[in-house]
């Protein structure tokens, strides 16, 4: 994996709102093929770097690329690489599931000759061809879900950045929504952030913890696992991020 | 891009009932003043024929109706317009079109052209109600092309103003009436500033007035464009500080 480019690199990442400071001097890289949790507590700086990675929010200071692709110099470029899912997931309620997928796709500049396969093939991998024709306002959680991941991988983007891809899903929907992000893990590099901690265990190779905006581990889960002499990814979480009086 | 954004607002105005009702109201409202204009043109004809040279039907007919027109557009364009960014900021669909490699440029002008191009229709649906004259007698062709093109460039304005107001906040009725607000001012300026030059200059109507007496001004023109480009620079701007201060 070493020798390939990465598909994501961010260099000494650092972000302010106002005078306190979300994020210190991040340091990441994500290799094609990779699937990496990023962990922490709320408020620990997820979303803020997410948003960072993804260009909806300017970074204060660093670097990132994507696909070796500066995304501050050439964030067009760049966003062509990129597929993003919000906490909240970006979806129009007056649209069908097809017909957003169509805007989404255009929007990520899929050719119009190759727009309908595009949304077959997304809208089969997502389990969305039932409900391709209803109205996504009248979709249940789970399926809003899916339709937020279909616009995020309609342009088989190299990185797929999900933020808390399975937070208030029933169980049967987080089961169904993590056998989904596995398979993308095979074709696409994937970061996802979440709070449940064995299915980061479950699904990621490596994992970045967080806490209040700086990296406290950076690394392979069993590395984790060694270096805290804990049995659970859930004891070493607790012992990183909650010493002291963390918010 | 900005045709596949344009097309987007197009299709969630018309996939709503707001595109029909606003169409059929103010054709409704149009229709009743055009017939109201054409029927005082009737009967004024027999004593305009004594005059040396008689306003034509262009001039008593179809000015009014587009004046009618650019005070109605004045009134609903803010409405339509509050929805285009505050809407997406509010529904935090914003990131979609942020990931996406769309530039800040493409996403202004995208709305911009989806909301002027249905104020478009407004002006078509007027305009074909005066070419319904011509089954009756002759339009002066030059003062007709003349108020299509101040009211389309006044859409443009009014247009361009409310996406910017819609930028600035995540409340479509607060842009909807901070629009209402600073278009009906640049539209007033004109009357509270009667012998001041310049602010004479900065308003709407009286750039409009100019234009729809069938004076194609290259300064009007350039008023109208300068205001647009404007407007659609400063919500780029306001747009691209979401992304700056998160």
């Amino acid at each position: 994996m070493a020798e390939l480019l990465p598909s994501l690199r961010a260099r000494n990442l650092s972000r302010c709102y106002g005078k306190r400071m979300a994020l210190e001097a991040l340091d990441l890289e994500l290799h094609p093929g990779e699937v990496m949790g990023l962990l922490g507590q709320n408020g620990a700086g997820k979303s803020t770097t997410m948003r960072m990675l993804t260009g909806n929010l300017a970074p204060g200071s660093g670097s990132i690329e994507v696909c070796g692709i500066d995304l501050c110099k050439n964030p067009e470029a760049a966003k062509m690489h990129l597929g993003y899912l919000p906490e909240i997931p970006p979806l129009y309620q007056e649209m069908t599931v097809s017909g957003f997928l169509r805007l989404a796709a255009s929007l990520h500049r899929v050719p119009k000759s190759g727009m309908t396969v595009a949304v077959a093939q997304t809208l089969q991998r997502c389990d969305l061809t039932g409900v391709s024709k209803r109205l996504i306002g009248n979709l249940s959680k789970g399926y809003r879900q899916r339709v937020g991941i279909a616009q995020a991988i309609i342009h088989s983007p190299a990185v797929v950045i999900l933020d808390e891809p399975t937070a208030g899903l029933d169980p049967l929907q987080i089961r169904e929504i993590r056998a989904l992000i596995a398979e993308l893990g095979r074709s696409h590099s994937v970061i996802l952030s979440t709070h449940f901690l064995p299915e980061a265990e479950a699904l990621c190779n490596r994992v970045l913890i967080l806490r209040r905006g700086r990296t406290v581990f950076s690394g392979q889960v069993s590395d984790l696992l060694k270096q805290c002499t804990d049995d659970t990814l859930e004891d070493c979480f607790v012992r990183l991020t909650g010493q002291g009086n963390a918010t | 891009m900005i045709a596949t954004i344009a097309a987007k607002e197009l299709k969630q105005l018309f996939g709503s009932p707001l595109a029909w009702i606003t169409l059929g109201v103010l054709q409704g409202i149009l229709a009743w003043l055009f017939l109201n204009q054409v029927d005082a043109f009737l009967g004024l004809q027999a004593q305009l024929s004594l005059l040396v040279n008689p306003p034509g039907v262009t001039e008593m007919v179809v000015a009014p109706l587009y004046w009618a027109t650019a005070l109605l557009l004045l009134a609903i364009t803010p409405i339509l317009a509050m929805r285009l960014i505050a809407e997406e900021r509010r529904n935090h669909t914003l990131p979609l079109l942020f990931s996406a490699p769309v530039s800040l440029r493409d996403i202004v002008l995208g709305k911009f052209f989806g909301l002027w191009i249905f104020l478009c229709l407004i002006v078509i649906l007027a305009t074909l109600m005066a070419f319904s004259l011509r089954m009756g007698g002759q339009l002066d062709m030059g003062l007709l092309l003349a108020n299509q093109a101040g009211i389309v460039l006044l859409a443009a304005c009014l247009a361009a103003l409310g996406l910017y107001f819609s930028a600035l906040t995540a409340h479509p009725a607060v842009a909807a009436i901070s629009s209402i607000g600073a278009s009906l001012g640049l539209w007033l300026l004109d009357i509270v500033t009667k012998d001041l030059g310049l602010w004479h200059a900065l308003s709407l109507l009286w750039h409009f007035e100019r234009i729809s007496r069938g004076f194609l001004n290259s300064a009007d023109i350039a008023y109208f464009l300068l205001f647009i480009l404007t407007f659609l620079t400063l919500a780029a701007r306001r747009l691209d500080q979401d992304r700056v201060c998160g």
